[in-house]
């Protein structure tokens, strides 16, 4: 039975297994390829989408668990918070490699729906899930806090 | 004289009729089970938690029995990995949510346990470093406990989910030592004894 659920605002009917990852939903039925796989494991973070508005790792959430919820993919980040997020990011040059990078703007921005004014701990404590190989973590985090102005 | 006939005519009945009396609270109940029947256990019999402490402080259990902010895992009781905090209600702090990544069941890909309702016991139910003593008496204390009496304590710990994931931890994690069937039966005589709590520790 078709799986119906909301992507990025649109209503979509997945016809897949009902286990599958969303990540490969994402990925590889709806060709939404900004959502990164890393480790498949729920330990990098590079697949991090919201579901009904809260982080997940889109790599441990299977389809079946999407039924009537709402997705936001890097794709569908496009509110005020994520448009000042993602100013914030351009602005001080965060990305290096940017493969982690998605993951990151989807934490952030889920940080900074709950806490509009974060401290360096509750951002280390909120963003230690999404793990960075270029070490970009100081530019993360002033970032972060430069949206968190912006705002 | 003819009193005296009766009463010793029926004392090899009476000497019998003590004896399998005696010998039927006294026989063990089964092999690798406890040898005394929960009728005979005293309210001060504090014995009976000795194994039920013991459960309760193996890792499937104790990882999320923290007394601080940061729930462990493994069999060797590491902290959680990305610095995984309690959070105001016992699910993690923000993007960390404990269903972030646990479902409700094992994950037989990524390994990643699961099982309904996945999260942290409340600081007041923290068990780490408490004597048998202590641990029994938190565990009772409805204060703590939130809200459960004895008879709530036993069904939680006989059918909740999340408990029972203990003897299905998935992955390379060992299950909780006792059988849940031996534990259930321990807690069964505990709490049919008056859940006696042991006077200092073992």
């Amino acid at each position: 039975m078709p799986i119906s659920t909301t992507v990025n605002g649109q209503k979509v009917s997945l016809d897949v297994d009902p286990d599958t990852p969303l990540l490969w939903v994402l990925r590889d039925d709806l060709k939404l390829t900004g959502t990164k796989f890393g480790c498949g494991a729920a330990l990098c973070g590079a697949c991090t989408v919201h579901l009904d508005g809260e982080a997940v790792r889109s790599c441990q959430t299977q389809a079946r668990d999407v039924e009537g919820r709402e997705i936001t993919t890097i794709e569908g980040a496009s509110d005020n918070l994520a448009k000042a997020v993602q100013a914030a990011w351009i602005k001080l040059d965060v990305v290096q490699c940017g493969y982690c990078q998605p993951g990151q703007i989807m934490s952030a921005i889920g940080l900074l729906s709950q806490i509009p004014k974060p401290s360096d701990e509750d951002i280390d404590k909120a963003m230690d899930g999404n793990v960075c190989r270029c070490a970009t973590y100081q530019r993360i985090r002033a970032a972060i806090h430069e949206a968190a102005d912006s705002i | 004289m003819q009193a005296r006939r009766r009463t010793t005519a029926w004392f090899p009945f009476l000497m019998a009729a003590a004896a399998a009396i005696a010998g039927f609270f006294l026989q063990p109940i089964a092999a690798g089970r406890l040898s005394i029947r929960p009728a005979l256990a005293g309210p001060t019999d504090g014995n009976l938690f000795t194994p039920i402490a013991k459960v309760l402080r193996d890792p499937r259990c104790m990882n999320c029995h923290p007394v601080g902010n940061r729930p462990r895992q493994g069999d060797d009781r590491h902290f959680h990995l990305q610095n995984v905090t309690r959070g105001a209600d016992d699910m993690g702090f923000v993007n960390l949510r404990c269903p972030a990544c646990h479902r409700d069941e094992n994950n037989a890909y990524s390994r990643v346990p699961g099982a309904p309702n996945w999260h942290l016991a409340p600081l007041s139910m923290g068990w780490e470093g408490l004597n048998d003593a202590q641990l029994c008496t938190v565990l009772k204390d409805q204060s703590k406990n939130g809200g459960r009496d004895v008879a709530a304590l036993v069904e939680h710990m006989s059918s909740d989910k999340l408990v029972l994931w203990g003897w299905n931890p998935g992955g390379a994690r060992k299950p909780v030592s006792t059988p849940h069937n031996e534990f259930v039966d321990q807690l069964h005589a505990w709490q049919t004894a008056g859940a006696p709590c042991p006077a200092t520790t073992p």
